[in-house]
């Protein structure tokens, strides 16, 4: 098994266990992004009802929070610790998103882009926390009201003491106004165009979490909610510092901070953390292999390709080469992640096709064309021994499985399971080997992201091209492994022997004196 | 071709024990969002602290005062900057001096803001001092011209811990005063 460095380790082992208790479905793991997507919601939600109740004076704020909490508890209290605490989930869940592209690798080469823009729109969740904490005007609000001012006002551009407002008594409603205009409106505007910006290079996005996982979520935070009620602290007093407050970590951890630097220290350090954060996917470079290139001699402009692309890498276009075909495909190289699931949609990546030729299909990898990969096959073929004769497909972003190699097994890795064409099953089976056993990336992950999913409908008849029915299914296993899971499959691949021997030895008592063909 | 999950626990895994485990990992995640919610508290001020802050604006004294043009002077400038007097805009840094009980507290010194330093300058710093009663002293210079402070002031000051007390200037009402918050 190759090195695994141990951050991946312990996110796979937690993944693991998320599996046990969730499934691959409800994985929590699986579905961060759409989890931060349903606690918006439940934060949206509730914070249209605080506001009917919310008074945005001043002078009335903290005492319509009081009201809510206290005098109707039951309804706007709940759903003010409901908007509480799907707002600290909310960050929770966006910090493991984070956590698991990066242990995953999943944030350099062709996906700088997500990871770039991931970083500033972390900061506007926070900063939307940190108006709607100043909202409550409490001592903690006024804490954050100062403390923000002593960081703006330590902005080269600022020359006026914004900090001196907190202490001198003549705030007036308007800055206070303008903070709830910020927090209800202009923030979350401002964030739901960084969210769109963040996935605007992927296709596909999920945004709805499984409806388990939503309601074991609302669930969670309503019992949370229940058992201890968001509440405020004592009303904001300009005469007072108050000794201790209980801070909300999750979005106030930066103000401690000037207790022990500068506000312009604060600011360098800040951004020098977020800058480093955005040029991580340069720390160092990961090289993306080479796009996909369009083969219209083989194109029947099906666009099977442009809709199962999972990065918006290919567009269809009016036929350019006078074929009687109305449309072709086109690869758009920038956005190519070169994950070949083109090659494995593609009705032309047929290795039944072209039989005594180079195989050739619409839409190929130039460094790993179909045709090697049918080579492949026709070499495992011939140099395979014995009676369980196994070829193992996976890819090269799960369990490194070339170790499994032997007499009679042979491996061929893909750049994702999804680059393999149901054919290639089909073909391999007729062929003659035993059975066909394909790994890859744990069901509901994988690292093309839809690598899996699509080769599940290819083989289920939902989604072309299909796995045809005289494909025998008993001969074909699907066993899939992330790189930790090294032992799982070597346990797999020996039952899935026996399965294979009990299948040959009926096959043989069937038909007396005929081989397996 | 069924799939298995990737670790199985066999015949033994049934769904009450899933949804057990579902329970618990909820559990645990709704602990670390009540958790870091509130704690661990964090602590502003230490036991029996008050705080004195020191927040004013105030547009300090020119460097140079204003003086006549000489005849000579006004003949290198083009005719139309002959103006009979020069006023040069820059002002004084502002120094600051806050003593408690004689014990100096903060000595702050600040240029005048503005690309030609002719702004007024911003104070805002806050010290933290025990509770009780103390001599409170501060002295200004705000004019390069004169030798020592140009503003002092000084005050008998009782501090409740945790109690703020805001020390504030106005150059037209003499100098510095203690600001005393309008009761909400
Ligand atoms: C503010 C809240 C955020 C939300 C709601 C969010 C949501 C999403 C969603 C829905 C996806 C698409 C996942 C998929 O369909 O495969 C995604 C992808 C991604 N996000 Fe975020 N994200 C957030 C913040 C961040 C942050 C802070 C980072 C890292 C700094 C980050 C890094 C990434 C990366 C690298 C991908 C690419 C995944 C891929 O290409 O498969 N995101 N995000």
């Amino acid at each position: 098994m190759s090195y695994i460095n141990p951050i991946k380790r312990v996110y796979l082992a937690i993944e693991a266990w998320f599996n046990l208790s969730f499934g691959s479905a409800w994985n929590p793991l699986y579905n961060l992004g759409t989890l931060a997507f349903f606690f918006f919601w439940v934060v949206l939600i509730s914070g249209l009802y605080l506001f009917i109740f919310f008074d945005t004076s001043l002078s009335g704020a903290y005492a319509s929070v009081e009201y809510m909490t206290h005098d109707q508890w039951y309804a706007a209290g709940v759903m003010r610790s409901l908007h509480r605490y799907a707002s600290d989930a909310a960050i929770v869940t966006i910090m493991l998103h984070m956590f698991r592209e990066f242990a995953l690798d999943r944030y350099r080469g062709f996906r700088w882009f997500s990871w770039f823009t991931g970083v500033p729109t972390l900061w506007m969740v926070i900063t939307l926390g940190i108006t709607g904490y100043w909202l409550v005007w409490d001592e903690l609000g006024l804490y954050v009201a100062m403390l923000s001012s002593q960081l703006v006002d330590a902005l080269p551009f600022m020359n006026s003491a914004m900090a001196r407002n907190f202490v001198g008594g003549q705030l007036t409603d308007r800055f206070f106004t303008l903070m709830a205009f910020l927090h209800l409106l202009g923030q979350p505007l401002f964030l739901v165009f960084a969210i769109w910006i963040h996935v605007k290079r992927l296709s596909f996005v999920e945004i709805t979490a499984p409806i388990g996982l939503s309601m074991g979520s609302f669930i969670a935070l309503l019992a949370l909610s229940l058992a201890a009620p968001a509440v405020s602290h004592g009303p904001a007093d300009m005469e007072k510092v108050t000794a201790v407050l209980n801070l909300d970590w999750f979005y106030l951890a930066v103000y401690p901070l000037l207790d022990y630097f500068t506000a312009g220290q604060t600011w360098m350090i800040t951004l020098g953390i977020t800058f480093f954060m955005m040029i991580m996917p340069w720390l160092p470079p990961k090289k993306t292999g080479h796009a996909a290139e369009v083969h219209l001699d083989h194109c029947n402009g099906c666009e099977q390709c442009a809709d199962d692309c999972p990065f918006d890498a290919i567009s269809v276009q009016a036929r350019t080469d006078g074929a009687r075909y109305e449309n072709e495909v086109v690869v758009h190289p920038n956005l190519c992640a070169a994950c070949g699931i083109c090659v494995g949609s593609c009705p032309s990546s047929n290795p039944f096709r072209q039989k005594n030729e180079q195989l050739e299909t619409g839409i190929d990898m130039p460094q790993f064309p179909i045709n090697d990969i049918r080579e492949r096959i026709n070499k495992a073929v011939s140099e395979l021994l014995g009676d369980t004769r196994i070829i193992v497909i996976g890819c090269d972003n799960a369990l490194d499985f070339a170790g499994l190699e032997s007499s009679d097994i042979k491996v061929l890795s893909l750049y994702c399971i999804g680059m393999m064409p149901p054919t290639i099953v089909e073909y391999a089976l007729q062929k003659g080997v035993d059975g066909v056993l394909i790994t890859g990336c744990r069901t509901g992950d994988c690292y093309y992201r839809y690598g899996n999913k699509w080769m599940d409908q290819r083989f289920d008849g939902s989604r072309r091209p299909i796995l045809r029915g005289r494909a025998d299914r008993d001969r074909i296993k699907v066993f899939r492994a992330a790189e930790t899971d090294c032992k799982n499959l070597r346990s797999e691949v020996a039952d899935f022997r026996k399965q294979l021997q009990k299948l040959n030895e009926a096959e043989t008592s069937n038909q007396p004196g005929q081989a397996h063909e | 071709m069924k799939q298995k999950p990737v670790i199985s626990l066999g015949k033994l895994m049934n769904k009450v024990l899933r949804y057990t485990l579902q329970v618990f990992n909820y559990t645990l995640f709704m602990a670390i969002v009540w958790y870091f919610s509130i704690q661990p508290p964090y602590r502003q001020l230490e036991e029996g602290q008050a705080v004195v802050t020191l927040s004013f604006s105030h547009a300090a004294e020119l460097r140079e005062a204003c003086r006549r043009m000489s005849q000579e002077e006004l003949l290198k400038l083009p005719p139309n900057m002959r103006l009979p007097t020069s006023c040069p805009r820059e002002r004084s840094p502002v120094t600051v001096e806050l003593f408690l009980d004689k014990k100096l507290m903060t000595r702050q010194v600040v240029e005048a803001p503005g690309l030609h330093q002719d702004q007024g300058i911003d104070m805002f710093h806050r010290i933290k001092v025990p509770a009780g009663d103390h001599k409170l002293r501060v002295s200004m210079n705000d004019d390069v011209k004169v030798e020592g402070p140009t503003y002092r002031f000084e005050k008998d000051i009782t501090l409740q811990p945790e109690e703020q007390v805001l020390v504030d200037f106005n150059a037209n009402s003499g100098g510095f005063y203690i600001n005393i918050l309008p009761k909400r």
